[in-house]
Formats: C-alpha cells, structure tokens, sequence
C-alpha cells in the first residue's frame, strides 16, 4: 500500500477518489444554498449547523480541505509530470480532432476554480473563522442569511461567481465521469453513469448559478 | 551418389521421428550455459527457435532488421495455422496432412520432412494456447477451425483475419520471457552482413547496427538462420519492404547450398497495381474465394469499354460474363489451388479481357454469396416475402461479419465499395518455396549453420498450401530446431567461448566494410530504388507466373548487365556510419541481383512444370488435361541444390533425388 | 495534385531538429501516404540530398513500423487506418502537411521522423507473457476452454500492433492504452489468470519507469488507434493493478 501513491495508476485513482468526494460536497453545499431561496430559517438553521458542530467543524472540515488542497496539488503535480512526457512539442498539434476541450483543459478550469475557491475563501471562510476562534465572537444562529445576501449584492461579485461555475461545469464534465474509468468501473453500466455525471456537471453549476442570481436580483 | 545426404532416419516414416529424437545425443543443462547460438530474424520460426532455445539453457542472441522482434513480416498472415487435430472429426490425421501437403506441394518434398512436419502440428496449437494465443473459439469454449484451398478437412486454425499476428505475438511473448531472464539477447536494428566460419564451422556473423552504422562481431557455436523468403526479388511483392535474402545469400556465398529458388508462389488474390508509384502489393486473404465468384467480360469489347471508364461491371448480365474458373474446372471451380487459380487470371488478362486502368485484373464478386446468403437468413430470421432490399441487407451482414476487415482494406485501398461493386483482384509474388538447401536435421550444407522457416526450402516442394507456413515456422523452431542442434552442439561442449579477435573475424569484416565502400562509391547515375524495379520487371516478365527457355535465357543476360551497371552507377546518399536506410537498400538489392540471376538459372534447368514452376514447353498436350501443366518425374523428380561458384552463371547444381515410399506420384487434377 | 510538405529533419538523436518546407508534384490520390514520401526522397536522391528518414515494413497496417505525426494527429487524418494505409484521396491539392515524428520523452528520435520505441519492447519484457515452457506436451489445447465473449476480448485486446499512436495523440504521451491492451489480453484467458498479480504491476511499473505521462481520460488515445482498441482495457488495467496492489 505504501508505494501506491508512486505509481500513475495510483495517482490516477487518487485524483478520482478526490474529485469524486469533492462532487459529494458540492451537492451537500448546493443542498443548502438552494434552500436559502425558499426559506432563510431553514438557510440558517442548516448553516449554524454546519457552523457550529463539533464533528463537522473539527471531522469533516479538514477532511474537506484536505481533500481539496490534495486534488489541486496533485492536479499541478500531475500536469508537470505529463508535460515533461513530451519534450519537444509538436509544431502543429490538432488536440481537437480526438478529445474534448474540457478534457484537455481541466488544469485551467481547474485554476480558474481554485482561484475561485480563493475568493469563496476570502469571502466566507476567512471570516467565519475570525468570527468564531479568533473574535470569538457570540453565537448568532440568524446571522448566516443577511451575509449571504450582502455577498450577492455587488454585481461584480456575482458576474464572478457566475463564471467560475461556468468552469466548474466543464472541469466537472470530464472530471466526473472520467474518474469512473480512474477507477476501473467501465461496464455495461458505464453508459448511464456516464449520462448520470454529464447531467449532474450541468445542472449543480447551473444551480448555483440560479441561486446566486436570484439572490442578487430579488434583494 | 550426390554429396547431399539428407540424414534421414531408417524406419518406419511414422517413427522416423520419435526414433531421432530418442537416437540423437543430448546436451546435459550445465554445459548448455556454456554455449552461444546466434538466431537471424525473429519471425515465427527464429522467435520460436530462439526462445525454445534459450529456455533449454543456452545463450542466445538474435538479430532482426525491426525496431522490435514482433514486427517480422510473419505478422502479416492472414488465414490460419494448420494442425492435424482432427477437433472437428472429420477424418484429418498426421497421415493425412502429411498427404495433402505432399500432393499440394505437387511431389517435390521429401516425404520424411513433411511427416515430421504433420506430426508435430498439433502440438503447435497446444503450445500457442498455453502461452495465451486467443483462437477463434465456438460458444462452448473450444477451438474453432475453418477449411482452406485444396484440402477435403477443416484443420485450420485462426484468429479471424490476423492469425500470423498473434502466433508472432504468442513467439514474442515466450521471447519476452527469456529477454527477462536475461538468456536471449535481442539486437534490434541490426543487419547481418556475413557470416563467419572458422576451421569448416559457422561460428558467429558480422553485423551491422542500423542505429550507429558500426559493425559488430558476434561469435557462437551454432548459426539458425531464420530470414525468411525472397520474393522481394521482384521488387513488387506481399512482402514486407524489408524482407531480404542477405542472411541466406551471405551464407550461400559461404557454401550453404541454395535449394529450388525458382519455387515461388504467386497468390491469385491480391489487390491490383494501381500505378508506377506502387511500392507493395496487398494480399487479400484466399478465403474470400470461398464465396467470390471470379470473372471477366465474355465479350472483349466489354472489357475495354470497363477500362475506358464507360462500362460499369454491374452492368453486365449474366451471359455477358465469362467465370473462367468455373468454365476451366467444373470440379473445384473458383476453389482450384493458388498456382491454377494465379495462371488463368494472367491467361485472361494477356487475351486482353484485364478489367481495371493498367489491364491486369480480374473481378472477385460477391453479388451471388450475397443473394445466397441473404435469402438463406431471411428464411431463418422469419421473414417470409423479403424483398430484394432487404434480401441484399441480410446477405451483406452475412458477408461482413465473415470478411468484414478485409472488406474495409480493400476500400480503404482502392476507395471502391466491395459490398456494391465486384472487387478486382490480380495475382502477386507472395511466398517461396525454395531457400538455402537443408538436411532432417535443418542443418545447411555449413556444419553449424541451420536454416528454418520460410528460409529453407524444406517442406512445401514446388508449391505451398494455404495456412501451411505458420505452421512449417513455427514446427521449425518449437519442435525441430532445438532438438537437432543439440545433436550437434553436444561436440561443442569443451569449445569455449568463440573468440571474435581471430583472423576469421578480420576478414570477413574487412569484406563487409569494402562491400558497403563499394557501395558507397557508385558513379551515382541512378536509385537503389531504380535497380530493384528494373530487376522486378525483368523477373516479372520473364520469371514470373509463367516462363519460357527464351525468357529464361533473357532474364539471365540482363540480370547479369543490370547487376554490373548497378555495381558502377548506383548512388548511395549519406554515410556508412549513421542510420541509413539507401545503404541497407543497397545491400540488400545488391544480393538479390545475384539471386535472380540464379533463380532463372534454376527455372531454366527445371524443363518440367510443377506447382508453382510453369514452363510453356511443358503441358499436357491432349485429352482431357489439355493445356494444363505437365510435370515430369521422370526426368526432374529432384531437388535442385546450388552450389556457389564465384557469379550466379557459374553456380553448380547437385541433384538430391526425391524418394516416395509412401505416396503414388499422380497429376494433380482440378476438372 | 501538388502539395507543400513541413517535414521535421534532424540528423541523429543529439541534433536540434527544424522543420523544412518541401513541394512535391504530381501526387495521386491513389498512392499511399509513404509512397508520397517515396517520390519526395526519389526526387532528393537525384538532387544529390538526403532523403527522409521514417520506419516502415509491411504497408499494409499490421506490423506496426510505421508511425508519423500528420497534421497534428498521429496516422493522419484518417480513421482506423495506419500511415501506409492513409491514402493521398484525403488530402487536396494544394495543401500544406506538416509531417512530425511521433514525440514523447520515451519516444526519442533516432533520425528524421524515425523514433526509438524500445520503451514498449521493454514494457512487454517486464510481464508480456505466460510462463510456460516449450516441452511438446503441454496439456492438449481443449482441455481450457475459454469463453467465447473472453476469448473475442481478449483477441480484441491482443490487435494492437504497438505502433505508439496511443502515446503520440495523447496530450500527456500516456502509454496507458498500449500497456492495457497487454495485460488485458492475458488477463482475460484462465491461462493468463495465474500471474496477473505479478504481471500488472511489474509491466505498470516499467511504463512508469519508462517516463511515459499520466492518463488523463481525455481518449484520444482510442480515437487516433489504427486498430480501435478500446478505453475499456485501461479501466481494466485499472482494476487489476488496484486488486494487485491490494494483494501484494
């Protein structure tokens, strides 16, 4: 098991299971915001929840950011390997006759993500960590839903996040369905995996998208 | 008595074998660690050789001209592998095959060979499945077979269409295995250049690394020399563009004697020359003839109006059409064997009735299989009016899924659908029979020197049959070699190491490196290229399909200048000591300048026709047989083994007599 | 037809190579891509220049010699063919080709747009086969029968004719198809069962080692494979190494 990690097979399958565990977020995170358009208390209630238990807090967070600083950090790893498989470049190359854009993209909608991620970071993260263990600031289990709206007040800032979900979607677009075959699974249920993993590479980044303009449109 | 002794064992032929095999000395595993064979080409026949040997202890090194062993030029078979299993019991036995590939090979083998041959065929296919060769299977999980040209049993094995690809796949494999035990040495892209004897004895070769240009010394007990055939001697060939008789030509120059070159197989269904710039002809597998009919217009007129592009073979009806085959030889029809099949197609083309561009062509048309099929899948499926639609849908699925591959290279190659339009054929130089001249044992008329696979001339006389050279190739060097050379081998316990720093080594490199000077030297008038098509032609025209003492005696003279004015005027760009691939040309052409020279000779001494050797001054001249070949057993029922003299006029011929104890020398008839 | 041909030259291994324009006249559509090069060194011969170095044997798409970056795809533009058998009726007159040699850091150049591919052959050294011995009494070859649906993957896996134009396409030079397609074939005949284990991770970690890249998924691989073989021997492999690992 120790050597694993050395060989390509085996990165290969990390990169899956990472990518796959950080789809598994993204629906829970997507879960919650969706409700932020129906009904603040429900918005709030989930997210002081979130905010505020100890094994989400302390268990699955780093797990979480584990999980996502290891897939970018792999993703760069891995593409400085693969660019110094070929040393010499060919004069002319016609990638588009023979694989997807998103599919030989996915480091640059995968920067453009991770620079997203940043901002998200300075956004919400950052500032909920001061809040909580640096001001140690008192509890307020209402405060969630004004913040949110308050990010999505700027145009800027949504036209932002609009786009890097746009990225998502392509990362997401190879990246899901691809890490079924990462990891051996390629069968005669492969087809409506696959067909499974393009919807979900739509409609989640669609979702957010909805969310956040109808939270920068209705308030 | 001639000086050929062909060693065959006394006895029984059935025991023959067994009785060898128990008789002949062995070489105890200590001592086989202190011998080194060197194995020259890694085809079917040297892969098998050299990975038997290696896991039976010895030290081998091979050579092949490729990047890599699994690109030799057995790869590119298509039917199958025979094998006397007897899986579908339908009567086939070692006796049989034995007997089919004799009478195939029109009586011009020697019976001994060919049992042996038979006898060790079933084993093939139990080793090729142990190492992992993934045969045709039926739905129950054994081997399927299918039945080829001129034989009355269904003993071939495949894998549809690329059965020699994965026999060399299964070779390189086994090769794999010792590569990694670090028993054979495999040195890629390397040419050997000559061969080294010392004291009578093949004891190592000069080589050149096609890579760096250097030359290199290799020295071993033994020699196999697994080469492959010649029929790059005219220039347009099934043939690889690398297929070469140097290894073969070299050791003939060194006295190994050169067996029947004139035994060449020109196979009846290929894909015609398109034009002047052709470099290769493409075979399409003898199956299809299985349900290809094969016709030219009846009417001359018609044919010419189909050249000049006015005339669509569709069509014509029926009675406009001429199926030669069928008309000649009722009785096996488009199924008669491939040298009867290859010589009606020229007769019709030479009358004028060819059906592409250049003239030479016949059509292979599937409008009946299809029809035949596709009615015949209707009733099963159910349907009960079909109509012609629909009929023809059904009968070309059937028909893909039988040729579907082949059906898809021939459009690819002459961007005509073969589904719509009949396709054309023309015969091409494909295999041959003769090579360097062997005894039982494949041992040369060098001691130490052997030669296996399509490079001897051993076991398919005067004409092959269908799925027979995986099989001769891989029976060579599984099952023969690496029994027969420890015979020999075992007096070579006590040798040592073969030094390479000995005047033998020196002059044999001193010849290689004032050869490739020679080479390099030329007046610098013509191509390489420029020679080798001139040779073709000459060969083609003169010592092709069919052949004629006037056209013999031609060919011989202007081989002879064409090879003086080569050694003048040809020019060989860039250096000795880097890749090149003008000066591997070179050298090679340069041999088979000689080798053609001697191939006419042989023809022209050969005044009988025999499989493959058609001479117009010998057939039948009345009765029922009329026009057909007429071989004569009387005055030719011999091998022909040549001896080099210095030039190819001067070779010397030795008869080795042909004895059948066991086989009643009849006409082959296919009426 | 007349056409404008952007051939990569280089004269050894440690060269720097360029690319240099040609012009060739009177093409056919009939002639094979190689036998378009065929004229072109023909005419350099008579001017007295080198002539244009790629590997080549059989031409006819089944010994796996020949290779050559075409207009950015390897083969060419056509499918499920080999560059001996990519015709010149795909190509206009007037065009410009861009001719390369299939590049991959385990691919070095030996001269032109002939590449070293030994990697491949050392691929195959590590694992490429079943251990048995050529004794002549092997068990009879019925007594394992195999599944036919096995025994036709298995086939279909064991096509490849190691041309490299899996790595060549790849945007990472992978290896991942070639190497699959072997370790498929023998992992799906019970012959090839006994040593899977060993085999896919000894031939994996030589591919490794050979400095070939990662499989991204991008399947260009099996698109540009002039026998299709198919993604599903890389899932295969997948598998099988992730059970070996497990195990060993």
């Amino acid at each position: 098991m120790g050597g694993l990690i050395k060989s390509s097979i085996a990165r290969k399958v990390a990169m899956a299971l990472s990518g796959l565990f950080l789809v598994f977020f993204l629906l829970q995170h997507f879960t919650i915001n969706l409700t932020s358009i129906f009904s603040a208390e429900i918005f709030n209630e989930l997210s002081h929840f979130m905010g505020t238990n100890p094994l989400v807090q302390f268990a699955l967070q780093p797990v979480l950011i584990f999980g996502v600083v290891f897939h970018f950090v792999m993703g760069f790893v891995l593409e400085i390997k693969n660019r110094n498989a070929r040393a010499v470049n060919y004069a002319k190359y016609n990638g588009g006759a023979n694989a997807s854009w998103m599919s030989r993209n996915m480091i640059y909608s995968g920067l453009v993500v991770l620079a997203f991620l940043g901002l998200h970071f300075y956004d919400f993260w950052i500032p909920e960590m001061v809040h909580k263990y640096v001001e140690f600031a008192p509890e307020d289990a209402m405060r969630y839903y004004p913040e949110l709206l308050h990010k999505f007040e700027s145009p800027i800032r949504t036209g932002i996040y609009v786009i890097s979900f746009v990225f998502l979607a392509l990362h997401l677009w190879h990246g899901f369905a691809s890490s079924f075959q990462s990891v051996g699974f390629n069968n005669k249920y492969s087809i409506a995996a696959t067909k499974f993993a393009k919807a979900f590479s739509i409609i989640i980044p669609l979702g957010f998208i909805i969310v956040s303009l109808v939270l920068h449109f209705t308030h | 008595m001639s000086i050929l002794d062909s060693k065959i064992p006394e006895g029984p032929l059935a025991d023959k074998w067994t009785k060898h095999k128990n008789t002949i000395n062995l070489v105890n595993p200590a001592n086989k660690r202190n011998i080194d064979v060197i194995v020259v080409g890694t085809g079917l026949a040297g892969g098998s050789a050299a990975a038997t040997l290696a896991e039976l202890g010895y030290n081998v090194k091979t050579f092949c001209y490729s990047d890599s062993p699994r690109r030799a030029h057995s790869i590119a078979a298509q039917g199958g592998i025979n094998a006397a299993k007897n899986y579908q019991g339908d009567g086939d036995s070692s006796y049989r095959l034995f007997y089919d590939t004799v009478k195939g090979g029109d009586y011009r083998s020697r019976e001994a060979n060919v049992y042996r041959l038979a006898e060790v065929s079933g084993n093939i296919i139990d080793q090729c499945v142990a190492q992992g060769v993934p045969f045709a299977r039926e739905y129950g999980g054994l081997l399927d077979n299918r039945s080829f040209g001129g034989v009355l049993v269904s003993r071939t094995f495949y894998a549809k269409g690329q059965t020699g690809q994965q026999l060399l796949l299964g070779a390189y494999s086994a090769m794999n295995r010792q590569i990694n035990r670090g028993k054979i040495q495999a040195f890629n892209r390397h040419e050997m250049l000559d061969l080294v004897k010392v004291d009578g004895k093949a004891r190592g070769i000069i080589a050149r690394n096609l890579v760096t240009g250097e030359i290199e010394r290799h020295s071993a007990h033994a020699v196999v020399l697994a080469s492959g055939g010649y029929g790059n001697v005219f220039f347009l060939s099934t043939n690889a563009m690398g297929s070469n008789v140097m290894a073969a030509w070299r050791a003939h120059r060194r006295g190994a004697f050169f067996a029947n070159p004139c035994y060449t197989q020109i196979h009846p269904t290929c894909i015609p020359v398109s034009g002047d710039h052709q470099s290769k002809l493409t075979l399409m597998s003898e199956s299809l003839r299985n349900d290809g009919r094969i016709w030219v217009p009846k009417r001359i007129e018609d044919s010419e109006a189909i050249r000049a592009g006015k005339l669509k073979p569709t069509q014509l009806a029926e009675e406009e059409r001429d199926y030669y085959l069928e008309r000649r030889y009722p009785a096996f029809g488009n199924l008669v064997p491939r040298d009867v099949a290859s010589r009606a197609a020229k007769e019709r083309c030479d009358a004028g009735f060819g059906v592409n561009k250049t003239g030479e062509a016949v059509y292979l048309d599937f409008a009946s299989a299809i029809q035949r099929y596709g009615k015949e899948k209707a009733l099963t499926s159910g349907i009960h009016n079909p109509t012609a639609d629909q009929i023809r849908e059904l009968g070309e699925k059937v028909i893909e899924d039988k040729y579907g591959n082949l059906f898809q290279m021939y459009e690819k190659i002459v961007d005509e659908n073969p589904y719509k339009t009949p396709m054309m054929i023309y015969p091409a130089v494909h295999y041959t029979m003769g090579g360097l001249w062997v005894d039982y044992n494949l041992q040369t008329t060098i001691p130490g020197c052997y030669a296996a696979g399509e490079a001897n001339f051993s076991d398919h006389g005067a004409n092959r049959l269908g799925a027979s050279a995986l099989m001769q190739g891989l029976a060579d060097g599984y099952f023969v070699l690496p029994y027969t050379i420890g015979d020999y081998l075992s007096h070579d316990i006590r040798t040592g190491k073969i030094p390479t720093d000995t005047p033998e080594f020196d002059q044999a490199e001193k010849e290689v490196t004032d050869r490739i000077a020679k080479l390099m030297s030329g007046s610098g008038e013509n191509s390489v290229d420029y020679y080798h098509k001139k040779l073709g032609k000459i060969m083609w025209n003169k010592c092709g399909m069919s052949r004629n003492e006037k056209g013999l005696r031609e060919a011989i003279e202007e081989i002879a200048v064409l090879r003086e004015d080569f050694w003048k005027n040809v020019k060989v760009p860039g250096t000795a000591n880097s890749m090149n691939p003008e000066l591997e040309k070179a050298g090679r052409v340069a041999d088979f300048l000689e080798l053609g020279e001697l191939f006419a000779k042989d023809a022209l001494d050969r005044r009988e026709s025999c499989g493959g050797h058609f001479r117009e001054e010998s057939v039948e001249q009345s009765g029922e047989q009329e026009g057909e070949a007429l071989r004569d057993d009387e005055n030719f029922k011999y091998v022909s083994a040549w001896e080099y003299m210095g030039e190819p006029k001067d070779a010397k011929l030795h008869k080795e007599d042909l004895v059948f104890d066991n086989i009643e020398l009849k006409t082959r008839s296919y009426k | 037809m007349n056409l404008t041909l952007k051939i990569w030259r280089q004269s050894d291994a440690k060269s720097q190579g360029k690319i240099v324009d040609y012009q060739v006249k009177g093409i056919e559509g009939d002639m094979s891509f190689l036998e378009m090069l065929d004229v072109l060194n023909e005419q350099l011969i008579n001017k007295g220049e080198d002539p244009v170095v790629f590997d080549h044997d059989c031409r006819e798409g089944i010994c796996g010699a020949c290779s050559l970056q075409i207009n950015g795809e390897p083969h060419g533009p056509d499918r499920l063919v080999t560059t001996c058998q990519l015709h010149m009726r795909m190509f206009k007159d007037g065009d410009t080709i861009y001719i390369e040699p299939f590049r991959a850091k385990a691919f070095p150049v030996i001269k032109d747009l002939m590449v070293d591919r030994s990697s491949f052959d050392r691929i195959q050294h590590a694992g490429g086969y079943i251990s048995v011995n050529t004794s002549g009494n092997t068990i009879d070859a019925n007594a394992i029968p195999v599944n036919k649906d096995d025994a036709d993957s298995a086939f279909e896996a064991a096509t490849c004719i190691g041309c490299g134009a899996c790595v060549a396409a790849c945007k990472n030079a992978s290896a991942m198809l070639f190497t699959s397609a072997k370790v498929s074939q023998f992992a799906l005949l019970p012959q090839g069962k006994i040593e899977a284990t060993d085999r896919v991770l000894a031939m994996v970690n030589q591919m490794d080692e050979e400095g070939f890249g990662n499989c991204t998924n991008t399947g260009a691989c099996e698109i540009e494979c002039p026998k299709g073989i198919s993604l599903e021997n890389i899932a295969r492999m997948n598998r099988e190494y992730l059970k070996a690992s497990l195990k060993g």
